[in-house]
């Protein structure tokens, strides 16, 4: 595909970032982000909620503000109940509200399956713009969310869990990354991403993208979904998180004792995801209270960034 | 008696939850799929189970061959619906000495995140909630299995009695209710 070059654009296609950005003043650059996807839980309202937070991360990803939105709706309405299509809406609403998004207007067609998700404009000053790249030697990486949301979802599948557990990782889906980038943005921070359907390591491979960096994750520190772990033990895994191996796994060193659910959980295609951040080492301690008192309170350091021969990931 | 399950054409998870309700019946069990993922998963359940795969490819097709490995000892039942709670009780393992014992509940909790299946929630009571508080040898420990899903319930009595409710530094303050229904619910529950 050919793209005429614009000089201003700040990031577009080809680095692999969560949004495209475009500046239009010295200090006012707009984020541009779509996603839309198909039901992820059965209760409707729930659906809404968390594709709403899932469209809205990629801007919170670049450090912006998420300021209009608009939905996305593929409706099947002839053979689905529209009570069922009001309460999507009404989920992604109330997150677009709670956001302190304005929703300006939609689009709908119809299909034979149900789908929804948004298009979102945020705003950010040019000089803040946080990017996938920028990780520097002797940061520390911080998790936001805990992982597990793919093999969680294929256990509920399976009938293996209860009631709970589908309130907690509905809760955690639907949880706005909005705090934890004002404070990353507070505090300053050398790059960022947010975690989605490659799955930690696939998303921590976007950002190493020179040759001299390496990332170092020690498994025994990243947040898991209560009975993630026990799941992957059971074989519970979706096949994304197999495709995202043999994707990335080139890119990945397991140290020997490191058990087989690590690289499962590593590799689980995540569903409205936390932040994954590279932040100087002086920082991350405060920045970590920071978030742990704002209310974000699963985020954890689970590695830092080192100097690396060849890009790589060792997992210790 | 060998059971043979077909999920050839299955969706993900159904050839790991017929295998696995299989395993209830026979310590012998067959499973054909069709593709890697399936072999992935299902091979991850039985290892998980004590079963041991051999898998045999032909006509496009896996047959995973498995078998219970000591069907002397070996569990029949679901154990993914019987949930193991850890209950600690003391900051020291045994009687005798009581120094001894506080080193052997140390290494006890340390060497708690490698084992498999997990703990789904440990219970600290007297003397062990010492172990959740300030100052204890093995925060960090307890705090990595906090990270990993593992529920840490605390009783609010004794923290109140030991002058430690203000300084709990892993899991949560719980009460009698909670921390009995938890042994209640439990499938297997572990006093060390």
């Amino acid at each position: 595909m050919e793209i005429p070059a614009d000089p201003n654009l700040i990031v577009g296609l080809e680095t692999f970032e969560d949004a495209g950005v475009y500046q239009l003043s010295d200090v006012l650059a707009i984020i541009q982000t779509v996603d839309f996807f198909t039901p992820i839980v059965d209760d409707p309202y729930s659906f809404g909620q968390i594709a709403a937070a899932n469209a809205l991360s990629d801007v919170y990803a670049m450090g912006g503000r998420p300021v209009t939105a608009m939905n996305i709706v593929c409706f099947p309405g002839k053979t689905m109940e529209i009570s069922i299509l009001k309460e999507v809406l009404r989920g992604g609403l109330d997150k677009i509200n709670e956001a302190g998004v304005t929703l300006v207007g939609g689009h709908s067609v119809n299909d034979p399956e149900l789908k929804y998700g948004l298009s979102v404009t945020g705003i950010i000053h040019p000089d803040n713009v946080i990017l996938n790249s920028g990780a520097r030697p002797g940061d520390r990486l911080i998790l936001t969310k805990p992982l597990g949301t793919g093999i969680i979802n294929t256990a509920i599948k399976a009938g293996k869990v209860d009631e709970q557990t589908i309130d907690d990782v509905t809760a955690q889906m639907a949880m706005l990354n909005k705090k934890a980038a004002e404070l990353m943005q507070e505090v300053g921070v050398n790059a960022c991403t947010d975690v989605t359907g490659f799955g930690l390591l696939g998303h921590a491979c976007e950002m190493i993208q020179s040759d001299d960096l390496a990332f170092e994750i020690d498994h025994a520190k990243v947040p898991i979904l209560r009975h993630a772990i026990k799941s992957a033990q059971m074989g519970l895994i979706p096949g994304g998180a197999y495709r995202n191996r043999e994707f990335h796994g080139g890119m990945v060193e397991f140290a020997s004792d490191i058990p087989q659910w690590a690289g499962d959980v590593l590799f689980d295609p995540q569903t409205s995801g936390g932040l994954l951040i590279a932040v100087s080492a002086e920082k991350a301690e405060a920045l970590l209270e920071k978030m742990r008192n704002a209310g974000v309170d699963k985020a954890s350091i689970i590695g830092s960034v080192t100097h690396g021969v060849g890009t790589k990931i060792v997992i210790k | 008696m060998t059971l043979t399950i077909d999920a050839r054409g299955l969706a993900c998870p159904q050839p790991v939850v017929l295998t696995n309700n299989a395993f209830d019946e026979s310590d012998e069990v067959i499973t054909i799929v069709d593709d890697e993922i399936a072999r992935e998963n299902v091979s991850r359940l039985a290892q998980s189970k004590g079963f041991d795969v051999e898998v045999e490819e032909s006509d496009g097709a896996y047959y995973l061959h498995l078998k219970r490995k000591d069907t002397a000892t070996g569990e029949v039942g679901n154990s993914y619906s019987s949930s193991v709670v850890l209950f600690i009780s003391s900051d020291a393992i045994g009687c005798g000495s009581e120094d001894l014992g506080q080193k052997l509940m140390i290494a006890f909790v340390q060497v708690l995140h490698e084992i498999i299946p997990q703990p789904e929630t440990i219970i600290f009571m007297n003397s062990g909630v010492k172990l959740v508080a300030e100052g204890s040898k093995v925060i960090e420990d307890l705090q990595v299995l906090e990270n990993q899903g593992v529920e840490l319930l605390a009783c609010g009595t004794c923290l109140r009695y030991y002058e430690l409710n203000e300084k709990v530094a892993a899991g949560q303050v719980s009460n009698m209710y909670d921390i009995v229904s938890s042994l209640f619910n439990a499938g297997k529950v572990i006093s060390p």
